[in-house]
């Protein structure tokens, strides 16, 4: 007799969630490119983007100013938030896998801290050109990382996961006391720095997005190429090796990924919060939790996510625009109590199991 | 179990035992296996040998060495002296290639509490997927049958979390048996279960023996279901070998109280299956406790009122 595939609960239906949100995303993309100060019916906003691909030769008769704000102004913004959100998702789905914590978001080994240490310099010592307020922010969250990834490997491969956590802590803790010192002895500039920290993505262009893509593409797909490593790393590392597996070196690639794709992300958008937990939480509870479907579906939902907080970001107070990283801080921190709640409801368990 | 099956059982035991080794087509070999941790050997020098189709069991008291033996064998600790998978060293074989020929079942195993049974058996089938890859419908299938089989079919969907003792431990089992590998490495796999739960998952283990050839080995505390399942008992010592052979030869009052340090009572069932229970110092036996360093072995005998009766077990 032909045995018929039992699935589990999330894997049956695998296309929905990765289909309610890639519709999501599609949906917010085009209201956020409809939306602003000029409002652009969505038929010249699909005649625009149209227009833009290559080989097909479409004609619109939008408005040329119109055509411009979609494809200059608007599209670039969206894009640059997609990606930025898709990456911060997928690494902290990533995270808390690795490190089998639920808490655990893409900033956990100091990415954000290296970053911002590295912009602030560059704000501080670098002139009036912020052009490699990028490369300084990209530099020093990668240093960051690898400082507490070497630390943490240090402290001992038994307990890799809690060495390695306390590694980041300290090393996020040094880096910003470094960053708060230099930033309050150049009291000018620490507007800039705030703007920054918080994050926006108010002057994004098309450059922001090709000099991140490369990043963050390769870095996505390391990260889509090992999801089911992660749900094989669930169940620790010992057994995890029996499995046939090399757990050390697995969880060397996957944090590399993430890191070098959180921290192209940040240098563009700043430091935004709580994407990386709320999202991954979402996908998780509504998805199922293996790590097979919350990290794709994570990863379009995260862009989703993001480019919706871009919208609220300069819509709601506009003319003015609220720093992106208040937005998802004010989503972020009442649904991750609610997370927390529901979880302990649901199973009695606590925080640190996962 | 009826009568006739016990009986049937013991015969094809028996028959299973005299192909066996010493001699026969070795599986797992461990060669002057030694292992140190913390600056200290746990395990001495221990040689032994499994045949194809064997079930050894793994007794000893607690420290002797048992699961230090079954994660050498597994690749988990670092050790000197040769393991030898199916003839070939394991130390040359890729952990790939050795989680297709050993699958170890931990005492106590890691169940992330939210997979399902199915994801979670899922995950033995790790050593046959590309490390990149996602899983084929084979794989997929071949789950499948493996739950059906165990009869945790209508578990699939449940979060491990939810399940009781005996169900998670079969669902172990089914995540090891899903490697396909034709070794199985248990250690103390019945030790949260009660008693028919025990016997239940020991009867699993048998038969699947059976069928697909598997070649078992295994720490157990129960002596007595050791003594009922197991073709040939290595019994530990400080981490060295203090007897080997089949159940009636290593199942003695001496050889068990000096290795455990306990007196203990071998009694003969009627149908010829032996059951060990402890002597308590005080209260219904008058026998008292014989504290001995399992090291040196002294042969102190208890007194032989119910003693063995080897030439019967013949």
């Amino acid at each position: 007799m032909r045995a018929r595939p039992l699935r589990g609960p999330g894997v049956r239906h695998t296309w929905i969630p990765m289909a309610v949100a890639a519709v999501l995303m599609v949906a917010i993309s085009l209201v956020a490119l409809c939306t602003g100060p000029v409002a652009i019916p969505p038929s010249q906003v699909l005649g625009t983007l149209l227009a833009h691909v290559p080989l097909l030769h479409f004609h619109t008769d939008t408005p040329a100013i119109d055509q411009a704000i979609v494809w200059q102004l608007r599209a670039p913004r969206v894009v640059l938030a997609g990606l930025v959100g898709a990456m911060l998702a997928s690494g902290g789905a990533a995270y808390q896998g690795l490190f089998r914590n639920p808490l655990a978001d893409p900033y956990l080994l100091g990415v954000a801290a290296g970053a911002g240490l590295g912009a602030t310099i560059e704000i501080v010592y670098g002139g009036d050109s912020s052009a490699l307020l990028p490369v300084f922010a990209f530099v020093g969250g990668s240093l960051a990382v690898a400082a507490t990834y070497l630390i943490g490997v240090a402290g001992g491969r038994r307990a890799w996961g809690r060495s390695i956590v306390l590694a980041g802590v300290a090393v996020a803790a040094l880096l910003t006391a470094i960053q708060t010192y230099l930033q309050q002895r150049d009291q000018e500039q620490i507007r800039q720095i705030y703007d920054w920290i918080l994050g926006s993505f108010s002057v994004a262009s098309w450059s922001d997005v090709t000099r991140v893509l490369p990043y963050i593409v390769v870095s996505a797909a390391v990260l889509l190429a090992h999801r089911r490593m992660l749900d094989v790393l669930r169940v620790g590392e010992e057994e995890a090796g029996t499995l046939g597996i090399h757990p050390a070196r697995t969880r060397l690639v996957v944090v590399a990924a993430a890191t070098l794709g959180t921290a192209a992300a940040v240098s563009v958008s700043g430091l935004i919060g709580f994407v990386g937990i709320i999202v991954a939480h979402t996908v998780r509870l509504t998805a199922g939790a293996s790590y097979r479907i919350i990290v794709p579906v994570a990863m379009v939902g995260g862009a989703a996510f993001l480019i919706g907080a871009d919208l609220v970001a300069r819509t709601v107070q506009a003319p003015a625009e609220v720093p992106i990283g208040v937005v998802t801080a004010c989503i972020g921190a009442p649904f991750f109590l609610v997370v927390l709640v529901s979880r302990r409801a649901a199973r009695g368990v606590g925080v640190g199991e996962s | 179990m009826t009568r006739l099956g016990t009986v049937i059982r013991l015969a094809e035991r028996r028959g299973a035992r005299d192909a066996g080794p010493p001699g026969g087509s070795a599986v797992v070999e461990l060669d002057a296996l030694t292992v140190h941790l913390g600056g200290r050997a746990v395990v001495e020098a221990i040689s032994a040998s499994v045949g194809r189709g064997e079930w050894i069991g793994l007794i000893g008291a607690n420290g002797a060495g048992k699961t230090t033996v079954l994660r050498a064998v597994a690749g988990l600790v670092e050790h000197e002296g040769a393991v030898r998978l199916d003839g070939k060293a394991a130390a040359t074989m890729s952990r790939r290639e050795r989680a297709r020929s050993v699958a170890y079942v931990p005492q106590s195993p890691e169940l992330p509490a939210d997979m399902s049974v199915f994801d979670y058996t899922l995950l033995g089938r790790t050593p046959h997927i590309a490390y990149l890859a996602v899983e084929s419908s084979d794989d997929l299938a071949h789950c499948t049958r493996l739950l059906e089989r165990l009869g945790l079919a209508d578990l699939a969907h449940r979060q491990l979390s939810t399940l009781s003792g005996g169900e998670r431990q079969r669902v172990v089992l089914a995540r090891a048996l899903a490697q396909e590998a034709p070794i199985l490495l248990m250690d103390e796999p019945t030790s949260a279960l009660d008693l028919a739960h025990r016997v239940q998952t020991l009867e699993i283990v048998d038969e699947l023996r059976r069928e697909w050839g598997l070649t078992v080995v295994s720490a157990l505390h129960d002596l007595t279901l050791a003594g009922q399942f197991v073709d040939r008992l290595l019994l530990l010592a400080a981490g060295t070998v203090a007897a080997c052979g089949t159940p009636t030869e290593v199942l003695d009052e001496s050889v068990l109280s000096a290795a455990f340090g306990c007196a203990v009572r071998i009694i003969r069932t009627d149908d010829g299956e032996l059951v060990i229970a402890p002597r308590r110092s005080n209260g219904s036996s008058a026998t008292p406790v014989c504290f001995v360093n399992p090291r040196s072995l002294s042969p102190t005998r208890p007194p032989p009122e119910t003693g063995v009766h080897d030439e019967e077990a013949r």
